[in-house]
């Protein structure tokens, strides 16, 4: 596969500027639920490990799959880790609703 | 595209829809009415992208992936149901999880390529397994300081900076070799190595206040070494992925080192904990006004606007929901609580809005530093708990102070101001605070969580 680095240059630099835009307007109230989330979305590398673990490797096949099956475990745990606590910090953070009897 | 095979067109719109969801996802977290709609939006597109990529026609080999997502599931449920205090340490644990990931592909995919490494690719692959293997380490030092396995004090000694810097620029010195010679795959250990040394000497001299702007420049660099995965690996997907990490992490790292008044470079470096030198020299027993919890009571009943500023005094005694009784007794008798937040409040960007939430205390109630200032003139009493440097008025005045410059809570503009500490000793600089030596301060010693529910008892609310 030819690395199209220029093109990949360009995607890093706009995601960077995206991600300035989108993360500057979330409020200091959420900093906290925006770490562990981007920490989750962050474990999308669990793609090129599964690729690793489970590709066809002429040479290096054990390395590729321990390190590759490693890899899996930690991204994962990640994933599903990162999500559901974002979600319980979240579902906490109720508006002042009408006055309680 | 077109003599490309079906499926692999299936899996690239799974990632394209799947990039499309993180970005949204993150927009929607912006407020927290829609915030609940972005954790969606991100499940779902990593869904898609795993089961996208289930379907790469070059995987011929799928027991032990299924093996390692039923671990990693295992492994994830838990974290994701620690106790809100925990989540500092939590977080510095997943981003630790994160670079041990980044890393261990990056060094199998140099095992694999070598000893044919075109320079670019080498010079990305080298990034990827230096950030990597330092934020790990880094992490799990963090992780280990927050969870008090570790001595929270820090360490430090002469020319600690420089020996630093001198094993990254070992580590990066070796990776230029690797990038003209990557044949020379003996040089590979170093790369990792090198940087996993400096992960754990780089955390050595932090202290727990430190700690906001170290998880969020660590939470950077997690993101930085995925965005170079992407590269080595032609994963446009993952680049996205890693440059908006990258970006969150250095919103917060520039917010808290603002919020410290540290400069970038500073922070870049790692150059933490130096303002530890200044050591709580000789005080003179100066007079300070206490009261009782019930004179505190009489005060805060007649009051009509009140600001509790929270610190991490408050998360360590446990006194959230002790505040939580107060706010409610409080609104009951019409008084007006709102709660003024300062950035580096806590051990991580968020932390007390994360602990008040729990507690039941409305979102709108949380204001931030710069919200909240405003009001102070205003207040009749602002109610400190837990928190000492980010309240000092020497920051605004005293040019000689180390913390001269940082932007504080302007408690000592209310009316009336009321700190509740455990006993007159300074805080995490060393710093002596004028504010407790104010006539219109009165010191409130003692638990922060006994002292609040004292309080209550006195204002007679508490568990109806």
């Amino acid at each position: 596969m030819k690395l199209d680095l220029l093109t990949s240059l360009y995607v890093f630099m706009l995601a960077g500027f995206i991600g300035f835009e989108v993360i500057r307007r979330v409020s200091p109230l959420l900093h906290t639920p925006l770490m562990s989330l981007t920490n989750a979305l962050d474990a999308i590398a669990v793609v090129g490990a599964i690729i690793l673990a489970g590709e066809y490797h002429a040479h290096g096949a054990t390395l590729a799959k321990i390190l590759g099956t490693i890899a899996i475990v930690a991204a994962t745990s990640n994933i599903v880790g990162g999500f559901l606590i974002t979600d319980r910090m979240l579902r906490m953070f109720k508006a002042s609703g009408p006055k309680r009897p | 595209m077109t003599h490309l095979p079906s499926t692999e067109n299936i899996i690239e719109v799974t990632y394209l829809i799947a990039t499309a969801l993180f970005i949204l996802s993150l927009k929607w977290l912006s407020s927290p009415k829609t915030a609940r709609r972005g954790v969606f939006a991100g499940e779902l597109g990593m869904l898609l992208a795993i089961a996208g990529t289930l379907l790469h026609h070059g995987i011929v080999e799928y027991k032990w992936i299924a093996i390692a997502l039923v671990l990693g599931t295992i492994i994830g449920v838990p974290l994701g149901n620690v106790a809100m205090t925990a989540v500092p340490q939590r977080t510095a644990l997943s981003h630790a999880f994160g670079a041990l990931c980044v890393t261990l592909v990056g060094t199998a995919e140099f095992y694999l390529r070598a000893p044919a490494v075109p320079p670019f690719l080498m010079g990305v692959l080298s990034m990827e397994v230096i950030l990597g293997s330092l934020t790990f380490t880094g992490s799990l030092m963090a992780a280990g300081k927050l969870q008090e396995v570790l001595p929270q004090r820090p360490i430090t000694y002469k020319g600690q900076n420089n020996v630093n810097l001198g094993l990254l620029g070992v580590a990066i010195v070796v990776a230029g070799v690797l990038v003209a010679h990557p044949e020379k795959t003996q040089l590979f250990p170093l790369i990792v190595g090198i940087p996993l040394l400096f992960g754990v000497m780089m955390i050595v001299p932090i202290g727990g206040a430190d700690m906001p702007t170290v998880i969020s420049l660590l939470n950077s660099y997690a993101g930085l070494s995925a965005a170079a995965m992407g590269f080595v690996l032609d994963s446009k997907l993952l680049i996205i992925a890693g440059a908006l990490d990258g970006a969150s992490g250095f919103i917060l790292s520039v917010n808290m080192s603002k919020a410290m008044n540290r400069s970038f470079s500073n922070v870049l470096f790692g150059a933490f904990g130096q303002q530890q030198t200044s050591v709580a020299g000789a005080q003179q027993a100066r007079p300070v006004r206490s009261a009782t919890p019930e004179e505190a009571a009489g005060i805060l009943a007649a009051a009509n606007k009140v600001v509790i500023v929270p610190g991490y005094g408050m998360a360590v005694a446990q006194a959230q929901h002790k505040v939580r009784e107060l706010y409610d007794a409080l609104t009951k008798r019409g008084v007006d609580v709102k709660f003024g937040i300062h950035p580096v409040a806590g051990r991580m960007p968020g932390h007390m809005n994360v602990l008040l939430a729990e507690a039941d205390i409305p979102y709108d109630k949380l204001l931030d530093m710069d919200e909240i200032n405003g009001d102070f003139p205003q207040t009749d009493v602002a109610l400190v708990i837990g928190a000492n440097d980010v309240t000092n008025p020497a920051a605004r005045t005293d040019h000689s102070s180390p913390i001269f410059g940082m932007p504080i809570l302007d408690v000592d503009k209310a009316r009336t101001v009321m700190v509740i500490k455990r006993s007159m000793g300074a805080g995490f600089a060393g710093i002596d605070n004028p504010l407790y030596y104010q006539d219109k301060t009165l010191m409130l010693f003692g638990d922060a969580r006994s002292f609040v529910g004292s309080i209550v008892r006195e204002l007679g609310g508490g568990h109806e």
